[in-house]
């Protein structure tokens, strides 16, 4: 089960060395992103996409709003 | 679209996943620094001032009317301990009995903004609606400063004179 979560507790995530993944295409990435992001795009995440993620850390993802 | 990218990870293997729903837009809304190629569009978050005059919902109106007087403004607005916007008292207001509590006599939930928005676009925005600022909060009401067109309308013009590139 996801857990969902709010701004506090991304930055707590992300002062523990959380990997943080934006799902948006591309083009919507290279023009803003949260600093440090790496950019997955939904429709691409597969086992060779994701393969260089740390499985040993969090991971949060993100996209506009959620929707 | 990110509850089914964390969804996804998951079937791929990996177990903590989290998702921040609120997303870039919440980020923004919150007047945190960005990356990319536009992270330099300007926006009435990098117009904020932040000294107008505020008080406490208990604060006497001779207390804010002293703070207001020696500030250049001629509002103060009210906020809780977390910075939380309550309302705003206006100038006509603080020529009440100077005893009065300013709950009593704020206008509760004045508009805001959020400090993300296109500086160009609220310039015209305050300009349309004849004012003169606007008042910037956080997606939750914390008061993250206020926006004066002033600001804002040479800001727009000092980049129309640069021009691009």
């Amino acid at each position: 089960m996801v857990a969902r979560i709010d701004l506090p507790q991304l930055r707590a995530l992300l002062d523990a060395g959380a990997q943080l993944v934006e799902v948006l295409p591309a083009a919507e990435y290279s023009g803003q992103h949260l600093p440090g992001a790496l950019n997955i795009p939904l429709e691409v995440l597969s086992p060779d996409t994701t393969a260089g993620l740390n499985r040993t850390r969090p991971i949060v993802v993100y996209c506009w709003d959620g929707l | 679209m990110s509850p089914r990218a964390a969804c996804r990870l998951e079937a791929l293997g990996f177990t903590d996943v989290y998702d921040y729903a609120a997303g870039k837009e919440d980020w923004l809304a919150h007047n945190l620094s960005i990356e990319g190629l536009a992270a330099s569009a300007p926006t009435i978050g990098s117009r904020l001032r932040h000294d107008a005059p505020t008080a406490r919902p208990s604060d006497t109106l001779a207390a804010v009317r002293a703070r207001v007087d020696a500030s250049p403004y001629r509002f103060a607005l009210v906020v809780a301990g977390d910075r939380t916007l309550l309302g705003r008292l206006r100038n006509a207001a603080l020529d009440a009995d100077p005893g009065t509590a300013a709950h009593e006599l704020m206008e509760s939930g004045p508009s805001t903004l959020r400090p993300h928005l296109a500086l160009a676009n609220v310039e015209s925005y305050l300009r349309a609606h004849h004012l003169t600022y606007a008042i910037i909060t956080d997606p939750e009401g914390h008061l993250l400063g206020t926006a004066h067109r002033e600001d804002l309308t040479g800001a727009t013009e000092d980049r129309r004179a640069e021009g691009p590139g």
